[in-house]
């Protein structure tokens, strides 16, 4: 498991200061307002995120213009406007994962926690992983 | 929400929701629910196995045969079934795709100790895929390679000397069958699709272990195995007929999970009528190669000519009912004996197969 030595709970006194902080390590800096989420991809389903099996995201803690906590939809819905790469429909079916998807949070099955209902807390993981392929 | 208790052992934390029964269950037992039922299907009747039997596993390199690879010899041991497993693998000749997931076959070997063969198309056919997809294009493509296969599993067994086959085809891939044979009004496989082991007059037996396993729970097992598989498409698949009822199958599960199960029930219970099994043609073998046959040519051999000929997709169309003799220059395939043992000569192999290929003979079946 790879955690960026920025987001280290150990380092969050030591104050970065601006000056030396390359800016993309800076506004990858979690907010208050920010939840980390890792996500990574099975089955094959990395191809059509830029070949990159993980990904370590900050989104925001309520869904934009609401006062509703981020759940599930919005994470699909943020991944596909960010970082999905090709063949959208491989991956998404209306507001959710295409069938034939499995979704893992903490290593459970989303079917036992809501699914697309689930509030993601801050440090979850999410795992997608994709049956469609052959055996 | 708070987080659910196994329904199994009430302690553990469930992470599972098995789609065949909606139970809720921890790891834990999860591997001891999905083994038992593999086992259940192993020993059910009587049994799939002989004791001391050799059998090796049709293995790709994909999800549902490292599961299976690693189930069997796990129950192997478990329960002393007495079995000698090999690993049994068809290089198809598609570069970025075959190569790659011999390279986990490869793994799996050292991983699970067991003897790996590897036999390719281009030895047995003298044509990879990717030479035949740039002589028939990408469109049905696909019926050669399933032909090929078919037959190369069984030649490569016979090279191994195994009585036995096992393929990873599982729940989900039993149900996508008996959904192509109705659509394709194939009467003759869709009686037959959905038995657990098939053995034909001269062909080695094959089974499928997997076959009430859902891809869901197999996918699972792999993941929380941490057991390493190759998943990448075929580059020639996309529009592959079955990649279309594979997503209607989805679709139908993601809105009840017990539907895979419901028609592979309903592929159970199709019953040919007496009349019709008549009508179907008898097996033999096939004059040019010796395989297993409905006709004077095999499939496999039939196919084989029409590439030779230069033909396109058009091969498809290929009599098997013309000549016997190769053409000039066309290589025959080659047949390997397999070493009799003494559970062979002591049991003449049933006959189980009355095998029409496709709509044409069926229906031809049907009108006599």
């Amino acid at each position: 498991m790879s955690v960026v030595a920025t987001e280290m709970p150990s380092t969050s006194g030591l104050g970065y200061s601006h000056s030396n902080a390359p800016e993309q390590v800076a506004s990858s800096i979690r907010q208050d307002d920010q939840l980390e989420i890792r996500i990574e991809f099975g089955g094959g389903l990395h191809l059509l995120f830029s070949q990159k099996p993980k990904y370590t995201i900050h989104i925001p803690r309520t869904i934009p213009s609401t006062s509703q906590h981020t759940n599930v939809k919005y994470l699909i819905q943020w991944m596909k406007e960010n970082i999905l790469s090709e063949r959208e429909e491989m991956f998404i079916d209306g507001d959710t994962v295409r069938p034939g998807i499995l979704v893992l949070i903490n290593d459970a099955d989303w079917e036992l926690e809501g699914e697309l209902d689930y509030e993601l807390q801050n440090r979850d993981e999410v795992v997608f992983i994709s049956t469609l392929h052959g055996g | 929400m708070p987080p659910t208790p196994c329904s199994l052992c009430q302690t553990a934390r469930a992470l599972v929701k098995r789609p065949k029964t909606g139970q809720q269950v921890c790891k834990s037992c999860f591997f001891e629910v999905f083994e038992t039922e593999v086992h259940n299907t192993i020993i059910e009747g009587n049994g799939l196995f002989k004791r001391g039997e050799k059998v090796a596993i049709g293995a790709s390199g994909g999800k549902d045969s490292t599961v299976l690879a690693h189930v069997l010899s796990t129950l192997n041991q478990r329960y002393d079934y007495g079995l000698d497993l090999y690993l049994l693998s068809i290089d198809e000749g598609i570069t970025g795709y075959r190569d790659d997931s011999l390279e986990t076959v490869k793994q799996n070997q050292v991983e699970y100790g067991l003897p790996l063969k590897i036999l390719s198309y281009d030895d047995l056919y003298g044509w990879t895929m990717d030479k035949i997809v740039s002589q028939v294009g990408r469109k049905n493509n696909c019926t050669f390679c399933g032909v090929f296969r078919r037959q190369a599993l069984d030649r490569g067994a016979a090279q191994l000397g195994v009585d036995h086959i096992v393929t990873g085809h599982n729940a989900d891939d039993i149900a996508e069958t008996v959904l192509m044979n109705i659509m394709r009004g194939d009467i003759a496989r869709l009686g037959r699709c959905t038995a657990v082991t098939t053995e034909g007059e001269d062909t080695i037996k094959r089974s499928k272990p997997f076959k009430y396993a859902y891809e869901k729970e197999i996918v699972m097992y792999a993941y929380f195995k941490k057991l390493t598989y190759f998943s990448t498409e075929c580059i020639y698949s996309p529009d592959a007929y079955r990649g279309h009822a594979r997503v209607f199958l989805k679709d139908l599960e993601s809105i009840r999970p017990s539907a895979i199960i419901d028609i592979i029930h309903s592929g159970e219970s199709f019953v040919l009528q007496e009349g019709v099994q008549r009508g179907m043609k008898a097996m033999q073998t096939c004059k040019r190669c010796g395989y297993i046959s409905s006709n004077d040519l095999c499939k496999a051999c039939a196919l084989l000519q029409g590439l030779e000929a230069g033909l396109d997709r058009s091969a498809l169309r290929q009599t098997q009912d013309s000549t016997t003799l190769a053409p000039d220059g066309q290589r025959t395939i080659p047949k390997y004996d397999r070493h009799a043992t003494a559970f062979e000569l002591s049991t003449p192999p049933k006959i189980e197969l009355h095998a029409t290929e496709g709509i044409e003979r069926a229906v031809k079946a049907i009108a006599l």
